[in-house]
C-alpha cells in the first residue's frame, strides 16, 4: 500500500480522464490531510474526486442550514466523521448525572443530520464510526457501567450500525476496524494531535482512504464476485497427487487447521453470494475425491460452481471459468500459494485480482482479512442461492448442446416470467442489481434502494421487473426497466439492465414485448431508447437497432409503436 | 552522527515531502525561505524526520524550532 507521500504525490497527475464525483467532507477535527490523502488514491482507482471540506467544527451549521456551502456544492457523497476525541470531550463538559445519555444524545444527533441531508440533497451518507478510547477511570468495572465513557461509546457504535441497517442510504465506515488492526498507538499520534487537532497519524491515513474508496468503489458497481481457488497448499497442506488423501492436511492433521479454518472462510464467502470456482493443475477426478470423502473437508462439490483440473495453463483455464461465470475479470480474486502461477496469470489477465499469499498457510486469513477484498453494498436472500444458480447454467449448458434447433431447446425450456412493477419486495434485489449489472447496461445509471422508492412513488415513472424460471431452475429476478414519461405522446427508456445469467433466451423480446403492450395500452405512440457506452457495455452496442428501433439524428433509438408486432418469444407470463 | 551528515539527510526528507527536487536547507533556513513549508507539510516533515531517525519529538519541540539549525539541535540531544 502507498503510503500518505506517495499518494499525495499523485495529486500533481492527470485527472481528466478520470470518473468525477463529488464529495463533501464534514469533520470535527481537521481533515486536510485525509482529504489529499483521499483524492490520491482516488485517482488510483479511476476516480477524479471532486471534493469539498467544511470549515472543521462546522458539521451541524453545514447541514441545518439549507443555504450552506454544502447544499450549494450538490455532493453525491456526504462523508460525516465525528472523531471519538470530540466526543470524549463532550463526555467531559456533561454532568456526571448525564453521562448515561451521552450514547442516545449523540445517536440523535445523527439522526437529525442524515435526515436532513437526505431530505435536501440526493446524496449517499458515508459515516465514521467511532474508535475506541478507553479514558481508564473504571478500569475493567467500565464494562458493566453505563455512565462510563467505554460503554457509551460502545453502546453508540452499536446504536449506529441498528441505524445503519435500517437507512438503506447511510453507510458506515469502520474506522474502529482499523484501529483494531494497527494498534491505537499506531492510529493516532499524540502530539500532532495536540498540535494540529488531527486526530489520524499520517500513516494511518492510506488506510483510512482505503476503507472509504472501499466503499465508494462499491457504491459504483465496482466489487468482488468470484474468487478461484487453487488446491494444493491453497486449500489443504500437501500435493493429493503425491500425498494421498490420508496425507494432506486440514482438520486436526499437521498445519491443517490453517486450512480448515481457511475453509470456513471461503464457505462463509459462498453463503454471502461469493461464487466459488476451482482452478488445479491435478487430474480432475484425483483433485474431487477429497471434496467427495475426505471427512475434515469443511468445502463440498456443491459449494463449488466451476470446477476446472487439468494440466493446461492457468491462465486459459480462467479464461474458460470467465466465459462459463460470464462476468468481468476485474471482479475476480485468484487465490494460488505459488508465485509463478500467480506471475503468469497476472501477466496475461492484468485485470484479476491476484494477492500475495503470504509464504506461511498460518498467515493466509489474517492476510486476507486485512485486504477487505469482498466490499459489498447490499445483501440479499438471492446472494445465499447464487452457487445454485451457477451449477443450474451449466447443466442447462450440457443440455442445449443436445438441439440443433436454437427454437426446440428454447420452447423445451419451459420459462416462466414473472412481471410486477418495482416493489417493498423486490427493491433490494433490483437495486443490488443494478449495481451488479455491467454488461448488460443501457444506460448504466445506479440506483440504490433510496432511489427505488422515490421511483415507485414518482407518478412519471413506470417500473418493470422480471424473473425468469425454467424447467432447470428459478433465476429469480433478472431483469429491470425504468421508463419516463417525456410527455403525452413519448416514452423514455431511462433504465434497462438484465443479469447476464439469462442472455439468449429471448428475455430482450420478451420484455419488449411487455413494455409495448403497456405504452400502447397508456396511449403513447413511440418509445425512445439511449446507449450510454461504458468500458463494459459493448455487449449492448446494437441493442436496440436489433429489436428495430431507429436511430435519431442526435444518436438515440426510437421505436413506433403504431406498426409494431410481437417478437417471437417461448417465454410465458407467470 | 555530524550535523553535516544530519543536514543532508533531512534535505533529503525535504525533497521527498515537498515533491521539489530543488529544495536546498541550511541551518539558518526557515519555513518562510521555503514555499512548499507551511504548517501542514510541517507535520509531515516532523513525522519523516521522527521515523527516519527512529526517534520521537514532544509536541512542545515540534512547535519550538525557529529555524532548521534549532531542529538539528533537538535531533542531536536525543543521540543522534
Amino acid at each position: 500500500m502507498k503510503d500518505f507521500s506517495q499518494l499525495k504525490k499523485n495529486l500533481k497527475k492527470d485527472f481528466s480522464n478520470l470518473k468525477m464525483l463529488k464529495i463533501a467532507v464534514l469533520g470535527d477535527t481537521a481533515t486536510q490531510f485525509l482529504i489529499q490523502a483521499l483524492r490520491g488514491l482516488g485517482y488510483d482507482n479511476g476516480f477524479n474526486l471532486e471534493i469539498w471540506e467544511a470549515d472543521f467544527n462546522q458539521i451541524e451549521r453545514q447541514v441545518f442550514d439549507l443555504s450552506s456551502e454544502l447544499y450549494e456544492f450538490k455532493p453525491e457523497i456526504v462523508i460525516v466523521f465525528q472523531s471519538s476525541h470530540k466526543l470524549l470531550g463532550k463526555y467531559n463538559k456533561i454532568k456526571p448525572e448525564q453521562h448515561s445519555l451521552l450514547a442516545s444524545n449523540e445517536l440523535e444527533g445523527i439522526e437529525n443530520i442524515y435526515s436532513s441531508l437526505s431530505a435536501n440533497l440526493n446524496a449517499k451518507v458515508i459515516y465514521y464510526n467511532y474508535t475506541e478510547i478507553d479514558d481508564s477511570i473504571f478500569g475493567n468495572y467500565a464494562n458493566k457501567t453505563e455512565s462510563s465513557f467505554l460503554f457509551q461509546l460502545r453502546k453508540l457504535n452499536y446504536e449506529l450500525m441498528v441505524f445503519a441497517s435500517n437507512n438503506a442510504n447511510l453507510y458506515l465506515c469502520d474506522l474502529s476496524s482499523i484501529q483494531n488492526q494497527v494498534g491505537k498507538n499506531n492510529f493516532f499520534h499524540t502530539s500532532i494531535y495536540i498540535n494540529t487537532e488531527m486526530v489520524l497519524s499520517i500513516d494511518v491515513l492510506p488506510l483510512v482512504a482505503s476503507k472509504t474508496i472501499d466503499l465508494l468503489n462499491s457504491l459504483n458497481g465496482k466489487f468482488k464476485k468470484c474468487v478461484i481457488l487453487d488446491l494444493d497448499n491453497t486449500t489443504w497442506g500437501g500435493i493429493i497427487g503425491d500425498d494421498g488423501i490420508e496425507n494432506i492436511q486440514i482438520g486436526s492433521l499437521g498445519i491443517g487447521k490453517a486450512f480448515s479454518e481457511f475453509q470456513y472462510w471461503i464457505k462463509k464467502l459462498k453463503n454471502r453470494g461469493i461464487i466459488v470456482a476451482v482452478c488445479s493443475k491435478n487430474t480432475e477426478s484425483v483433485a474431487q475425491e477429497p471434496f467427495e470423502k475426505h471427512p475434515d473437508m469443511v468445502l463440498h462439490l456443491d459449494d463449488i460452481s466451476v470446477f476446472i483440473a487439468n494440466w493446461e495453463n492457468k491462465a486459459d483455464n480462467i479464461r474458460q471459468i470467465q466465459s462459463i461465470l460470464n462476468i468481468g475479470f476485474d471482479s475476480m480474486v485468484f487465490l494460488d500459494d505459488n508465485p509463478f502461477e500467480r506471475n503468469i496469470v497476472r501477466e496475461n489477465i492484468p485485470e484479476i485480482c491476484i494477492p500475495e499469499l503470504p509464504e506461511d498457510p498460518a498467515d493466509y486469513l489474517e492476510y486476507l482479512y486485512t485486504l477487505n477484498l469482498f466490499e459489498t453494498i447490499s445483501f440479499s436472500n438471492e446472494d445465499a442461492e447464487r452457487t445454485k444458480l451457477y451449477q443450474i447454467e451449466a447443466k442447462r449448458a450440457s443440455v442445449q448442446q443436445k438441439f440443433t434447433n436454437e427454437d426446440d431447446f428454447l420452447q423445451s425450456l419451459n420459462m416462466l416470467s414473472l412481471v410486477e412493477s418495482f416493489n417493498k419486495f423486490n427493491t433490494p434485489r433490483v437495486a443490488q442489481l443494478s449495481q451488479r449489472s455491467n454488461q448488460f447496461n443501457l444506460r448504466t445509471v445506479r440506483y440504490v434502494e433510496a432511489d427505488i422508492e422515490r421511483l415507485i412513488i414518482d407518478e412519471e415513472s413506470f417500473t418493470f421487473s422480471f424473473t425468469l424460471e425454467d424447467k432447470f431452475g428459478d433465476n429469480g429476478l433478472i431483469c429491470a426497466i425504468i421508463l419516463q414519461q417525456e410527455n403525452s405522446d413519448v416514452l423514455f427508456i431511462d433504465t434497462w439492465f438484465m443479469s447476464c445469467r439469462v442472455l439468449k433466451r429471448g428475455m430482450e423480446n420478451f420484455v419488449l414485448n411487455t413494455v409495448v403492450d403497456f405504452a400502447k395500452e397508456n396511449g403513447f405512440a413511440t418509445l425512445r431508447g439511449e446507449y450510454l457506452p461504458t468500458a463494459k457495455n459493448e455487449m449492448v452496442k446494437d441493442h436496440y437497432p436489433n429489436l428495430g428501433f431507429e436511430e435519431q439524428p442526435n444518436g438515440n433509438w426510437e421505436l413506433n409503436l403504431n406498426n409494431y408486432e410481437n417478437r417471437k418469444s417461448f417465454i410465458n407470463i407467470k | 552522527m555530524d550535523r553535516i551528515e544530519i543536514l543532508k539527510q533531512i534535505n533529503a526528507i525535504f525533497i521527498d515531502v515537498l515533491d521539489n527536487e530543488d529544495v536546498v536547507i541550511e541551518e539558518t533556513t526557515q519555513a518562510t525561505d521555503v514555499d512548499e513549508w507551511d504548517s501542514l507539510t510541517h507535520i509531515q516533515l516532523v513525522v519523516a524526520i521522527e521515523k527516519h531517525f527512529k526517534i520521537r519529538f514532544t509536541s512542545k519541540e515540534i512547535q519550538s524550532w525557529n529555524n532548521v539549525g534549532e531542529m538539528l539541535n533537538c535531533i542531536q540531544e536525543k543521540g543522534i
